[in-house]
Formats: C-alpha cells, structure tokens, sequence
C-alpha cells in the first residue's frame, strides 16, 4: 500500500478495498514507528486526520468522492491550518494555533484530502538543510547521517520515507526542487502566482510559490490540479481558466527540444551528479528529444540577487512577529523596546536573524539604490536569459544540486557554502518559472541525484509530461531507502 | 525688518468607505476594542492585502476635483517601523508613484485683522496619495497598561500634501477649510473632525522675504481649525523669538497642548527613522484606465468653483454671493431648492440663504444640514415675496414662525393676517387722511424739507400696520405730496 501512487490508492478506496481510516491508521503507525528517528512531521493531529477520514468514506459512499479524496497528505508548517500549530520551524511561533486556513489547505479539505501533520521545516523556510528549524533537523531517509535538504526538508523526508502519500511544499529559491533531489522525490514549484499564497506565512514575498511533492510526476500532476485556482484574497493570485495537469501525460517527447545551459555544467558540481545528469539526458535522446546548448549568462549573478532580495522582503515580512498579538513574547522586559528586542532575539533563530540583518540594511536609506534597486535590475535580466532561451528550446534540463546530501553539520558555519546549494534552483524563483526536480539516479555514497526541468511560464503540463515519459522508462522514482 | 511666514500643510482624509482598504473589516466608527479587526488588521501570519477599490474611486475624485494628474499607475511601498499599534511592522502607503500628483485648489482668505479686504488665493497641491492607517494605544487604563485598539488599522487615508505656498495663518486655515468643505462636497470623507476624519499636519518656517526657505518645524495632527490657527501663531512667534535671540530653529515634530496654547517638541530629529521604504510585493502595481477615470467622472456632482461660475453668469449673483452659497454642498443643494419656487428671484433666495437663515443657524449654534426649514418652505415664502402678497417685513414675520413652529408660508400668513395691501384705492384714502391730519408737516415739505417723506411713509405704514405695498405707498405719496 505505501508503494502505491495516489490513482492507485484512489482506485483502492473507490473499490472500497480499504477505507480511508484503515489508510489513514496505516500511515499514522508508520509515522509513529519512523518519526522519531526521522523528525519529518512537528505536529501530529490524529484525531483530526482520522476524523477527516470518516468523512472520506462518507463521500465515497455517497458518491461525492474526487481524484483526492480520502487520500493520506502531509501539510508543510508553512501553511497556516484551522486548529492547528502552525509553527513555521521557529520558536517564534512555538504556541501559534491558526485561526483559519490557507488556500492551500482548504483546496485539499474541499477535495477531501485528509491532513496527516504538519511537516518540519527550516524556520521560516530559511536554509538548505533543515537544520535551523526549531524543531531539530530532519534525518535524510537514505542516510539519517545526511540531510534531507531545505527548507521542505521535513515533506521531502516524509515522501521518501512513505509517512504520508504525498505533501505540499513551498519554494523560494529551491526550497521544493533541492530537498525533492536529496531525498529522492519529485517536486514540483509551479509558475509564480498560479498558487495563491493566502495563509502561506511569507519569507519573500515576490519569490515564494507552493507545490506539490511527492512519488512520480503523475502524482504531482494530480496534486496540482487540486493546489492551483484564482484566489481573490491574493492580489498576486493569476486569473486563469483551470486546467487539467494530467492531460500531456502520455504523449510521446519526439522533437522535444531540451536546452542545457553551459553554466550548469561548469566548476562546483559534483562529478557524480553531472554522470547521473548525463545519463538522463541520453535517456530523453532514446525517448526521441534532441538537445540544444543554450546560455544563461547572467545565472552567476542569482545568488548574490537572491540574497538582496528575499532579505530585503523577509525583513519585512517578518516584522509582524513582535510578541505583541501573538506568538513568542520574551518572559522579562524592561520597557516596549526592550520587549521587541528580546522576543525577537530569543524567538527567532540565527539565519532568520541574520537575513534580517541583511535585509534591513539593504534597504536602509543610502543603501536602497546600491543593492536593492540594482539587484532589481539584475533579476530582470536574469528572467530575460530565460526568455532568449525559450526561443531555441523547450525545457531546460540540469542538475538541481550541484551535490547529493551532504552531512548534517557539514555547512553549518558556512552560510555561503551552504547558499550554493540552491545556485541552480535561485534563477528560476528570480524569473517566476516553473521548475521541478525528479530522481535520475544516484551519486556518490548511494544519495539521490536530482533531474531539474526548467518550464516556460505556464508549461506544468508539458513539463509533467516530461518527466512522465522519464519515470515510464526508468524506475529511478520508485526506488525506496531501505534500512529505516 | 518683518519675517515672512512659509507654511505647507499634510492633511490625512479617511475615505468614506465602508470597508477597510485592504480587507473587508468595517470602518465604522465608535465600535468596542478590537471587533472590527479581522485576519488582515490583526496582520496574523500568512494574511495578504487586497485593495478597497472604493478607495481608489475617492481618490480619483479628488484628483479630478483639484485638476491634478491621476497616475494610470502607481505603486504601494510599505513604511518600515515597529509600534504596537502598527500590527504588520510596515504601513502600506506611497511613495514614489503617488496615485494622484500635482493639482491645485482656489481659496477664499478672509484676514483675520485690520481692513483688509478678503482675497482669492490658489495654493498648489504636491501629491495625494493612498495608505492605510494605524490603529490605537490606549494609555493609563486602570491596571496601568497600555491597551492596543486595532478597529481603526486599515481604514482608509488619503494623504494629501501641499507646497508650502501659504503665508499667513489665515491663508493655512482658509485651505484646510477649502479641502474639508471639498472632502465632503465630493462625498470622499466625512469630514468629522472630532472623530479624527480629518487631521492636519502642519509645517511652518520664518525667512526674511527673498531668502531662502529656513528650518520648519511640523506640528502634528491638528483637528480642529481654531487650534490650527492658535498653534500656527505661537510656533511662529517662537521661531521669530528664538532666531532673534540668537537661537537656531532645529527641524522637530510638535504637538500642540490646546490648554497651553502652547506647542512643544516631541521627537528632536525627523530623520532619526529610517522607514526603508520598498515596493510592497505583496501588491500589484495600481493602474488606473482612461475608462475607469471617465466612470468615476461621471458620478462627480458638479463642483463649487463650476457652481460659482454658473451663479454668476446665469443668475446674475456676485461672485461673493456665489462663493457664500458654494461654501457647502448643503448650502449649494439648500438654495437650489429653493430657487426651484422662485426661479427669477435669485438675488432674492440668495439675501434670504445669506442673510436670515445663516444668522439664525448661527444664533442657534446649528449647521445647514440642521435647518429648521426645508428649502420647500422657504420657497415657498420667497414666492409669496415675490408676487407681492408679503412686504419684507411681513416675510421677517412669517420666516420667524416658519423657524420656530414650521408650517406653510400660506398658512401662516393667512392666520396672522400678513396679507400686503396693494389696493391702490385703500393706499389713496390712507394718505388722504396723513395729508389732512398734518397739514403743517406738508406745508414744510412741500416748502423744500425733503426729508420729512419717510415721516409720512411712516405714518401710512403704522396706519396700514405694515401692510402697505410699499412701492405703491411711496408712489402715491409722491403724487400727493406733490399736491
């Protein structure tokens, strides 16, 4: 059952072969069972999930059911959920029940998804690794020496690791794609905008999206299908008519066009990943693709762009938490400032802090121009590159890590080190694509390496289709970790 | 050596929407603590801003009625600070691209002493723009701590931003007259200043004429006219006082303590925050179509300076009568009214709007919105006015009645026997019988005392008791005493 994708376990519940709370109950023994070595899931809600469940079965017996419905998914601590924690990874937000429910969510409730638990994270999705959540790190399922990667550490971990059926995550600048690599699983980061981010808690703003992840592209084709929509309650949200993800998958990839940026294939990347890469792309030559060198020049400024960026909004973002109205208030405190000085020194860890540091700087008055305004600059180029691109190809294909899990507290006091494990994800984020990442083999210590495909706006389906026509040749994706 | 007083004034309008906006919390004013603070005025993590287009559509309203450049896009930023009343740490306000840019609007500036002679002025305007408000601490309840109101957070502001080209404190208090009487005439706000619906922030320097601005000092959130016109006169003073002390003016925000009269510091240096302003990505940039302008346009009523212009040149009204009657939309709408009763009598209506009924709304402490009489019924007396049923004096006494017990100037006039006498043969015979009865009074005037004619026009009046028509009287006394 846990080996089963999501149309199988729809098909299973329909046939009624089992019920969703037989489902549901599995997976909660296996969290219980795994958890505590893993560390994926923060909060678990059994009651709430099972109860959920009751409600499946109830629409599968009067016939109400959908493609989701009934059907085990894990929620990242990102998204705010009616009655539960919503924490974020941090201490900030240690006591924070969420009066209400993030889009995301209510589009799985009204599906009849059940939420299995809130999935660990690195505190406000800041890192790489998942090692500066609050909530300790997530073990890597394939080595619980190594890192799952960031910040949907905790949902790629569960996927691996069948704790749930398949989860959401959110990425800024890879935050879907390099823990999906590192653990193993697809991700998918959908165009900038076709997941309202209402009840989503904000890093930066201009860059954060919601995604699916979880076991085969046909899966996250489903999942999107339920996660994307207009919604009027974010003003960045796209009006569009809804569309069916899973309607390429099937069609042949004859004359698809894969671009490769030279800048993808240069100095820092791993020997390993760049053989698996390979590999793949032979693979999409067999499936009857043909391969374009294309250029990116402008990909070497991403991450310095990056790090203007997402400070500057996150420092921002995050000034709500100030132990005023709700959350982490610091126990002594001598007078108002002395109180947001020492809720926010103890509620909010050492990356968060420091992005906001840089943050704050960036934008200060003699600085503006300098950084932000110029790194605004840059980043319209950067989308630019893609655009050229997208007139000689029709996906971008590289690695999505320049190397597989590394070891917990290997970049640790490296923070630079640590933010070039997203040089291939950032650019993306900065365009507004569509990206993803599937497993096309392994590296390495037997870790996972990670396929990415770059979409144009708007191309999800194509790109699922993509990695489908992948996934149908090879079994890179159905591979398990063993030994947990 | 005289100063010259330089003043530009920030005044904050709430917009009159019914929501907030960025959410659909209600605006309504006087609600208990905090009931009017949903997810997105109580910033609750992972909540979005959505924009109240209602308060687009007041702005370019105001835009429209100050002939100011409506940008066809502009942009949110937030302003960075932590306070507790500012629940997200940033305010979400304008910066660069303010919706509605440079504009102006003409005032009427009465002096406040000597002779002068009031003028017209046009001072213009920098910007308007859109943001949202804070909310409330509440200080020194019983237990000692501050308490934080979050109702008012997200209500609507438009901020609007002049050029310092005032020169006195009465040209200050004619424009913040000017724009609440504008505010309101274009139904954007209500205007309410004790409920702080309209907030003035005011800036004033001194300089020796042809020199340089010098260092201004802002005093903040002004709410009543009177106070702006107290606070402007002691700052000014103690500018002048301090530079010819020897002294130098440091830019600072004041406030002024209206028990006092008095204005003080309250921050030394304006430019200590450092509000890191940034384009909310949370927010697209606002753009508004030609379309969209030309709709809002035609929900515009027509506005004092057009309603001025057009009582002049097609009622015939003085251009001061004009600017009285545009000074309020309910003025304006009182007298249009009216005049629909007596349509070739506007000089009349206008006498009766100015004259009569602003004394009496001003004896009784009331404001046009609150007159006793409809602008049916003062019609209604005018027209008896004009066809001659009542003299002037008659018309006193009917507009008393109307004012104190209401009813109908027909009625009225009817019951207390008002009725003008324009009987040409009972006005003969009266001043047949003066003439007879003071045979020694018409000999002096015949022999040249023109000034004894108002003695007999007295007399016929208290004769007639006041009901003589008195064109006709003063026409047949003529011919009489003429002999």
């Amino acid at each position: 059952m846990f080996e089963s994708s999501l149309k199988q376990l729809g098909d299973a519940l329909r046939a009624k072969k089992i019920s969703s709370v037989e489902l549901t109950q599995l997976y909660l023994d296996r969290i219980a069972k795994l958890n505590p070595e893993l560390n994926a899931y923060v909060t678990l809600n059994p009651e709430t999930s099972l109860t959920q469940a009751r409600e499946a079965d109830a629409r599968f017996a009067a016939g109400t059911a959908e493609a989701l419905t009934g059907i085990p998914i894990a929620q990242k601590d990102i998204f705010c959920a009616k009655g539960w924690l919503t924490t974020c990874g941090s201490k900030m937000l240690h006591n924070f029940v969420s009066p209400y429910d993030a889009h995301v969510i209510s589009q799985f409730n009204n599906a009849g998804a059940i939420n299995l638990g809130k999935t660990n994270m690195d505190e406000f999705a800041m890192g790489s690794s998942n090692e500066t959540s609050h909530y300790g790190s997530v073990k890597n399922p394939w080595d619980t020496s190594r890192v799952p990667g960031g910040s949907s550490g905790g949902t790629a971990a569960a996927v691996a690791a069948r704790l749930c059926a398949a989860a959401t995550g959110t990425d800024t600048g890879g935050s879907i794609r390099q823990p999906a690599a590192l653990c193993g699983i697809s991700g998918l980061k959908p165009t900038y905008g076709t997941v309202s981010r209402y009840g989503m808690i904000a890093f930066a703003s201009s860059l954060d999206q919601a995604g699916p992840m979880g076991r085969s592209a046909e899966d996250l084709a489903l999942l999107l299908n339920s996660m994307v929509g207009f919604d009027e309650r974010d003003s960045t949200s796209l009006k569009r008519d809804k569309e069916d993800y899973s309607r390429d998958l099937g069609k042949p990839l004859n004359g698809l066009r894969i671009g490769l940026p030279k800048e993808f294939f240069a100095e820092g990347l791993g020997n390993d990943v760049a053989q698996a890469v390979d590999a793949a792309i032979t693979e999409y030559k067999k499936l009857g693709a043909t391969v374009v060198d294309i250029s990116l020049p402008n990909t070497r400024l991403s991450i310095p762009v990056y790090y203007v960026l997402a400070p500057a909004e996150a420092s921002s973002n995050l000034s709500r938490f100030d132990g005023v109205r709700y959350g982490y208030r610091a126990p002594e405190y001598t007078d108002l400032a002395d109180m947001y000085e020492k809720s926010r020194a103890q509620g909010f860890g050492a990356e968060v802090k420091r992005r906001i540091m840089i943050g704050t700087y960036v934008l200060s008055h003699g600085y503006y121009d300098a950084y932000y305004l110029q790194a605004q600059k840059i980043r319209r180029l950067i989308a630019q590159d893609f655009t050229e691109a997208f007139k000689l190809c029709d996906v971008i294909m590289g690695p999505t890590s320049p190397s597989t899990a590394f070891k917990l507290g290997e970049k640790g006091d490296d923070p630079v080190q640590m933010y070039l494990s997203d040089i291939y994800t950032i650019a993306v984020n900065l365009a507004g694509l569509p990206g993803m990442s599937i497993p096309c083999g392994f590296g390495d210590n037997a870790m996972p390496v990670g396929l990415q495909i770059i979409g144009n706006y708007f191309d999800e389906a194509r790109m699922l289709n993509v990695a489908h026509q992948y996934q149908l040749a090879t079994d890179w994706h159905s591979r398990a970790p063993q030994g947990i | 050596m005289t100063w010259e007083i330089v003043i530009g004034l920030e005044v904050h309008t709430q917009l009159s929407t019914d929501t907030k906006i960025f959410s659909g919390a209600s605006t309504k004013f006087g609600a208990e603590p905090n009931t009017q603070a949903d997810a997105v005025s109580l910033a609750l993590p992972g909540v979005l801003p959505v924009l109240n287009k209602g308060a687009v559509e007041r702005a370019i309203k105001f835009g429209l009625a100050t002939g100011a450049h409506i940008a066809p896009r502009s942009v949110f930023a937030r302003k960075n600070y932590f306070y507790p009343d500012l629940p997200k740490g940033y305010q979400i306000s304008q910066m660069d691209l303010p919706v509605v840019g440079q504009g102006a609007i003409t005032i009427q500036v009465e002096p406040l002493s000597g002779n002068a002679k009031p003028y017209e002025k046009t001072v213009r305007l920098t910007r308007a723009h859109l943001e949202e408000d804070a909310g409330k601490s509440v200080h020194g309840d019983s237990q000692g701590v501050t308490g934080i109101d979050l109702n008012r957070a997200g209500t609507p502001l438009l901020e609007i931003v002049s050029e310092p080209d005032m020169r006195s404190a009465a040209e200050a208090v004619a424009y913040a007259k000017a724009l609440h009487s504008l505010v309101r005439w274009i139904g954007i706000c209500d205007g309410n200043m004790q409920e702080g619906s309209f907030r003035c922030d005011v800036n004033v320097s001194v300089r020796k004429p042809g020199q340089p601005f010098g260092t201004r000092r802002e005093i903040k959130n002004l709410n009543s006219f009177k106070f702006m016109q107290q606070a402007i006169d002691y700052e000014v003073q103690w500018q002048i006082d301090t530079i010819e002390n020897g002294g130098k003016v440091q830019q600072a925000t004041i406030l002024f303590n209206p028990d006092t009269g008095e204005t003080r510091a309250m921050r030394s240096k304006e430019d200590a925050h450092d509000y890191r302003y940034f384009p909310d990505p949370d927010l697209l940039p606002l753009e508004i179509s030609e379309e969209w302008k030309e709709q809002v346009r035609a929900t515009m009523p027509e506005l004092p300076q057009d309603k001025q212009a057009r009582y002049v040149g097609e009622l015939g009204l003085s251009a001061y009568d004009a600017s009285i009657l545009t000074s309020s939309r309910e003025m304006a709408d009182f007298f249009e009214a009216a005049l629909r009763a007596v349509p070739a009598q506007a000089k009349i209506c206008a006498n009766w709007l100015i004259g009569e009924v602003s004394a009496q709304l001003n004896r009784d402490g009331l404001d046009m919105a609150q007159c006793p009489i409809s602008a049916q019924q003062l019609g209604g007396m005018l027209a008896c006015i004009a066809d001659g049923t009542i003299s002037n004096s008659g018309a006193k006494e009917v507009f008393r009645t109307l004012w104190a017990e209401g009813g109908e100037a027909d009625a009225i006039i009817e019951a207390k026997g008002l009725k003008q006498v324009s009987d040409s043969g009972a006005i003969e015979a009266l001043v047949d019988e003066i003439i007879a009865g003071n045979a020694e009074k018409v000999a002096e005037y015949r022999s040249g005392k023109d000034k004894l004619f108002g003695f007999f026009v007295g007399l016929a009046m208290k004769a007639s008791k006041g009901k003589a028509n008195p064109a006709q009287l003063n026409e047949i006394l003529k011919q009489k005493l003429a002999g």
